[in-house]
């Protein structure tokens, strides 16, 4: 079973279509015991990075998170991705996860509209089990006005955006995190939900 | 860099597609989430649903339709048509859309796109404008399906969307609506020239090459088409070969 974590962040509902869809069992949960059972986790998001982390800090999962992490395949979304990093400076500076080491910030792209929205191409940086049966031309859904500042060592894939944008990162172990919307990105944003589900501890 | 974005729409009546001409003359054509899940197989960026129903019942209808298209169609999911309050835009998010479009609702309360913009995020507020030529350079703003002009500048209105927060806009010029020679270039471009926020062209796609015109001969972020799809003259994986052909980026 994969958790996906409920912890009032909008539009969950679509990464559990997406799974259902796809055939892997799954649960909306905000239980520590389920996130415990699972055999992955999935941490979506939709909003800003202080209410979110907010949010999980009275949800009173993030030591579970941080533990489980470690001890099991997890993917961030969106903004649950941002949430992986040591830090965000959105309107305020914020702890996150520190499960990935770097930092979130505003996009300062020169003469390009923010949002980064719509579909972009994924350049890959470095191989990793997501990107299973992906070809060289795939175009992902971005919706996001921040973005994450990481060690090359960490970035598997990235888009282009003025400069790089961080799409696809990764400790390399059990931890993985999507800028874009994998459950919004077609045939394309499936097949890396499946990868992911198709991993194993 | 961002893939430019062809978008079928789909005008829904009671939970049914429809489609008109010229805003009038309208007759049905399908069951709206088996049209989505087609043009999503075609390769569509982006789906959007246009709820002209007039009925509170019908708004209940259309949430349905969402509902289950989220279940089986995975790109954004925009819808359109009736949305009059910040309650409604919340409704349509959590039924699974990804945007709302707000119309003539926006035009006699800008408020909502602000409001709109504020709770749920700029990038899921799109404006969506219906505008007909009152002279050379010069459009004016119309609601209610085309039918009533409210005598509003329509480069002041865009510029107005962009500053209270809007994400996008999408451009209906009535002049060129339905009659299938193209998009309105002229006032395409005069309103690209005046936002910085993304612009989708729609109403007058009747050929092949009238997509990748927009994109040749103007700034615009997406393409919109109603008819054209919906009659199958034409598909969404067709559009995207002949604007790639002619060096568009697409996904």
């Amino acid at each position: 079973m994969i958790a996906i974590i409920d912890y009032g962040a909008g539009n969950i509902f679509s990464v559990k279509n997406a799974l259902d869809y796809l055939g892997f069992e799954n649960k909306l949960t905000d239980k520590r015991e389920d996130i415990v059972k699972a055999d992955s986790i999935i941490l979506p998001g939709v909003g800003a990075f202080p209410w979110a982390m907010n949010m999980l800090k009275l949800s009173g999962l993030i030591d579970t998170i941080k533990y489980e992490a470690k001890q099991k395949p997890f993917l961030g979304i969106c903004l649950g991705m941002q949430l992986l990093f040591e830090k965000s400076y959105e309107f305020e500076e914020c702890n996150g996860l520190s499960l990935i080491g770097g930092y979130v910030d505003k996009m300062n792209e020169q003469g390009l509209v923010i949002p980064h929205m719509g579909w972009n191409k994924l350049e890959y940086n470095r191989n990793c089990p997501l990107f299973e049966g992906l070809g060289d031309e795939e175009y992902v859904y971005f919706v996001h006005s921040y973005k994450a500042f990481l060690d090359d060592k960490d970035l598997y894939a990235y888009s282009s955006y003025g400069s790089k944008v961080p799409a696809v990162v990764s400790d390399g172990k059990y931890v993985y995190g999507c800028q874009f919307h994998p459950e919004k990105s077609g045939e394309t944003g499936l097949r890396i939900l499946k990868n992911f589900a198709s991993l194993s501890r | 860099m961002l893939a430019k974005r062809i978008i079928p729409c789909l005008d829904v009546r009671d939970g049914k597609v429809v489609k008109g001409v010229n805003f009038e003359g309208i007759k049905e054509v399908g069951d709206p989430v088996e049209c989505a899940y087609e043009y999503n197989l075609q390769g569509a960026d982006e789906i959007v649903f246009y709820d002209i129903t007039a009925s509170h019942e019908g708004r209940g209808v259309m949430l349905d339709v969402v509902r289950e298209t989220a279940k089986k169609v995975f790109v954004p999911l925009t819808v359109g048509g009736g949305i009059k309050t910040v309650d409604d835009i919340r409704d349509t998010l959590r039924a699974g859309a990804d945007k709302v479009s707000v119309n003539s609702q926006a035009v006699q309360n800008p408020q909502l796109i602000k409001d709109g913009a504020d709770i749920f995020g700029s990038q899921c507020i799109c404006v969506g404008v219906d505008a007909k030529a009152i002279g050379e350079n010069k459009w004016t703003v119309f609601i209610n399906g085309g039918r009533i002009d409210m005598r509003l500048d329509l480069i002041d209105w865009v510029k107005k969307c962009e500053q209270l927060g809007a994400g996008e806009i999408c451009l209906n010029s009535i002049d060129t609506d339905g009659v299938r020679g193209g998009f309105d270039i002229p006032m395409l471009k005069a309103v690209v020239d005046a936002v910085k926020i993304p612009v989708i062209a729609s109403g007058g796609a009747g050929r092949l090459g009238d997509f990748a015109d927009a994109f040749i001969k103007t700034d615009c972020s997406a393409a919109l088409a109603a008819s054209l799809f919906h009659f199958k003259e034409l598909t969404v994986s067709q559009v995207k070969d002949d604007c790639r052909a002619k060096g568009i980026i697409v996904r």
